[in-house]
């Protein structure tokens, strides 16, 4: 066991233990701070698989944005949608993929290979727009700018291994199935593929407490996800039970 | 005409370079001691108000998801910063709908976020000082909570949730505004936002008649504190006197007079518009609501329809509900409340009403849909009910309609400029410069087809115009109210035959 392993085994029980907790406390919380008054941004659903189609139309498509820029539309989509192919490729380090469920997992191979592009396309028309456009620049704080830059460092270093300095994928796929089962099997050494592991437990590891936040918090957005109905249905949230004490509902 | 620069009209709207601190300058006048204390805010900055702004905001978070999820979502990413008819008109980049949630949010990541507190330099984040609290008083008083940004974030991040929560910050320790502030302790003492006691609205309500008796031939009635009406009706108390305001009352009390509805004006709760909700105060809110419920249940009525106000239809429709329900012991057959808007359509839609259209053929009309009906409230079985509805009632009352370009009305409409609690003297220059992309707006029907009017259903809307757009080049009297025209083309059926309708539409 090389002292290289046990640094990246710890790492990544770390940056996975940050996630999962700083994910689950966050959403908790979003879960259950009440929302008091009814406020979805109108016309609204009236009925809650109205609201579903209306949040998986946001998620999705990401219909809102589609309305309002269509360049940050294109860009951003693209992006979204071959990070989420190149994740899904990578499930081949973690899982078995001789089972059944997984049979899914090598038929995307050759499409999540050229994602690594579309990702960095994608990230490569946000950050322009991030230094072109004097509104975006405006608002853009030092944090913006960082994010972008690991993402970018992440999917280069990826599509290096791919295409130019090909790594040992099999002893790759036997650390992470170690690090399930936690045994410590080796790590190839390839620098390439260290940076890009050091660079997603970055990522893991700021996670919950940066904007990145926006994953989980779109599913909680009240102006997204509240059905249409104040009318027909009295909403209230336990604070405003505990104001009515007074008696002026009565 | 002003000391300051009124933007020009272009052919569409550009989307313009900011220019750093325009309106810097702009602020309202800070609410004193005697309008702070009688709604539980201490009476000027307190001394320990940094810390006390901290709690509030801590509190805050705790009870307002949206609150801590906006605060928290926004990737930055661009999409809201043309939408906020504040940028458009002024240039000043703060006016961005996200700069302006930065103003608070640089505060919350500072105190309440790991990497504000170890990194602020990273994320932005910063104390919460005098020049901060200077900042929020100045631009939290630069938005209209009038919801567009919300509809183009990608999260539904609402800026106005945002402004209403710094607002209620602001007033707890000390700095509220005087309008607001002001306003709602003449409707929680007196029963109205104009301070018009009981004896005064029955003298306003008694000429009415007369006039409309002159006019028409028919004792139209325009009753008040009426035990055992059936319907009780609250309206803008701008409606009382206010043109284009008071030709709207006159229409409601044709169409309620036409249906042959018992119905009352409650001098107790004579006012729709509730202030509450501009300072962001649940509190103040529920107050004012109250006082709907009283004047119902004290008058025993069985229904209650809403006059034409915009940001009073977002309370009444979306938290009337909530804040002074459960509404048991009214008639469980029509929704409460209903809209004027609703009534007239229902009736319309029974054949009930019959019109003269050519009454109003001196007009070509456009119709204004205001910010918080549009994109906070429904009318209506239908999501858009609110849209369709106002043009329904118009259409029965013209004949001559066109709508505004696709992009500035509906949804995607601009607010006039003068909602949110900003219609005030003291913010003139915001008020003109934010009405910018509603009078590019209009100027394009005017050019292209020769529109003459523009109508609203919202109190501060027509308020709004009628002060803005002179410096536009238009006429303060092109600002008409929708139960205005209904007013002038509704034919009244007991009317002696030759002030009745002649147009060959058969009688009942
Ligand atoms: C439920 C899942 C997600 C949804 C619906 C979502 C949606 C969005 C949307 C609509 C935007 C704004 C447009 C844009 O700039 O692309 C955005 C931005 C962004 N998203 Fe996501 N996202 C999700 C998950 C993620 C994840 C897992 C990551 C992490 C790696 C991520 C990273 C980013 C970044 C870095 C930006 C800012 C891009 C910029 O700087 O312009 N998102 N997201
Ligand atoms: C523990 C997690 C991860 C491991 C073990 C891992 C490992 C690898 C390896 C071994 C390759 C080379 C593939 C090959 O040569 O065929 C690769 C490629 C790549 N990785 Fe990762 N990676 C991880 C997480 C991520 C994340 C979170 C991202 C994106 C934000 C990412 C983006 C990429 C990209 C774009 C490529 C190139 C295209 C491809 O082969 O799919 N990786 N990764
Ligand atoms: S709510 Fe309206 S006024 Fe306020 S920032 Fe958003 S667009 Fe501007
Ligand atoms: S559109 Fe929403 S996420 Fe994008 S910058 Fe504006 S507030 Fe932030």
């Amino acid at each position: 066991m090389s002292a290289l392993s046990v640094t990246y085994a710890i790492l990544f029980y770390v940056a996975t233990t940050v996630l999962i907790v700083g994910l689950v406390y966050k959403i908790r919380l979003y879960a259950k701070t009440p929302a008091p008054l009814k406020i979805p941004t109108t016309p609204a659903p009236v009925t809650q698989t109205g609201v579903v189609f209306r949040m998986a139309r946001e998620v999705v498509l990401f219909s809102s944005l589609f309305k309002s820029n269509k360049w940050i539309w294109i860009f951003g989509w693209m992006f979204h949608f071959a990070l989420l192919l190149v994740l899904l490729r990578h499930f081949r380090y973690f899982v078995d993929t001789s089972s059944p469920i997984w049979f899914w997992v090598p038929l995307i191979q050759p499409f999540g290979m050229y994602a690594a592009f579309a990702m960095l396309a994608g990230l490569g028309g946000l950050w322009a727009r991030r230094i072109l456009v004097d509104r975006v620049r405006y608002i853009s704080g030092p944090s913006d700018h960082l994010m972008l830059a690991l993402l970018v460092a992440i999917g280069a270093s990826g599509a290096m291994m791919k295409f130019v300095e090909h790594t040992d994928i099999v002893a790759v796929k036997g650390f992470f199935q170690g690090l399930l089962t936690f045994s410590i099997q080796p790590l190839p050494g390839d620098p390439v593929l260290l940076i890009h592991l050091a660079l997603v437990a970055v990522l893991m590891l700021i996670f919950p407490i940066s904007k990145l936040l926006h994953a989980p918090g779109i599913f909680f957005s009240p102006t997204r996800n509240q059905v249409d109905n104040p009318r027909e249905k009295r909403h209230q949230a336990q604070w405003t039970v505990e104001l009515e004490a007074d008696g002026g509902n009565k | 005409m002003a000391d300051f620069e009124v933007p020009e009209l272009k052919e569409y709207i550009e989307v313009p370079k900011y220019k750093d601190g325009t309106m810097a300058h702009s602020s309202p006048y800070i609410a004193k001691e005697k309008f702070q204390e009688p709604l539980g805010y201490p009476g000027e900055l307190i001394e320990n108000w940094e810390e006390k702004a901290i709690e509030k905001m801590g509190e805050l978070k705790g009870k307002y998801r949206s609150f801590q999820v906006f605060l928290d979502a926004c990737v930055k990413c661009g999409a809201c910063t043309d939408k906020c008819h504040y940028y458009l008109g002024t240039l000043d980049p703060k006016n961005m709908p996200v700069a302006r949630q930065d103003l608070l949010r640089k505060v919350y990541r500072r105190y309440f976020t790991f990497a504000g507190k170890w990194f602020p330099k990273l994320v932005g984040a910063v104390d919460l000082d005098k020049d901060v609290l200077d900042e929020w008083y100045s631009y939290f008083h630069q938005c209209s909570q009038c919801r567009r940004c919300s509809v183009y974030c990608p999260y539904g991040i609402d800026t106005a949730e945002i402004s209403m929560a710094a607002r209620e910050i602001m007033a707890s320790v000390g700095v509220g505004q005087k309008y607001c502030n002001e306003i709602i302790g003449k409707a929680n003492t007196i029963g109205n936002n104009l301070g018009l006691p009981e004896p005064a609205l029955a003298d306003t309500l008694e000429g009415l008649e007369e006039e409309v008796e002159e006019d028409t031939g028919v004792a139209v009635k325009f009753p008040l504190d009426q035990k055992g009406a059936d319907i009780l009706l609250v309206t803008p108390s701008a409606d009382f006197f206010a043109e284009p305001h008071v030709d709207g009352l006159i229409g409601y009390a044709k169409v309620f007079h036409e249906a042959g509805a018992s119905w009352t004006i409650s001098s107790y709760a004579s006012e729709a518009a509730n202030f509450g909700m501009f300072i962001g105060s649940y509190e103040n809110m529920r107050r004012l609501s109250l006082r709907v419920r009283k004047a119902a249940q004290d008058l025993g009525v069985k229904r209650i329809v809403f006059g034409e106000c915009g940001h009073a239809w977002r309370v009444a429709y979306s938290f009337l509900n909530t804040l002074a329900g459960p509404f048991d012991f009214l008639d469980p057959n029509y929704p409460v409340p209903q809209h004027i808007c609703e009534y007239t359509y229902d009736l319309i839609q029974k054949d009930k009403l019959k019109f003269n259209k050519t009454e109003n053929d001196h007009m070509t009309l456009t119709f204004h849909d205001s910010c918080n009906v549009a994109r906070a409230t429904r009318m209506g079985d239908k999501p858009g009910g609110q849209f369709d509805i106002p043009r329904a009632v118009i259409k029965a009352a013209c004949n001559n309609y066109v709508d505004m370009p696709a992009d500035t009305i509906g949804e995607a409409t601009f607010c006039c400029g003068g909602g949110g609690g900003l219609l005030t003297d003291d913010l003139m220059e915001l008020r003109v410069k934010g009405a910018m992309p509603r009078m590019q707006a209009l100027k394009t029907v005017t050019d292209d087809y020769g529109v003459t009017n523009i109508a609203a259903i919202c109190a501060i809307c027509k308020s709004q115009f009628t002060k803005v757009l002179p410096y536009y080049g238009f006429t303060m009297d092109q600002i008409v109210s929708v139960h205005q025209l209904v007013s002038d083309a509704i034919v009244l059926s007991d009317a002696t035959s030759d002030d009745a309708d002649d147009s060959g539409e058969e009688q009942e």
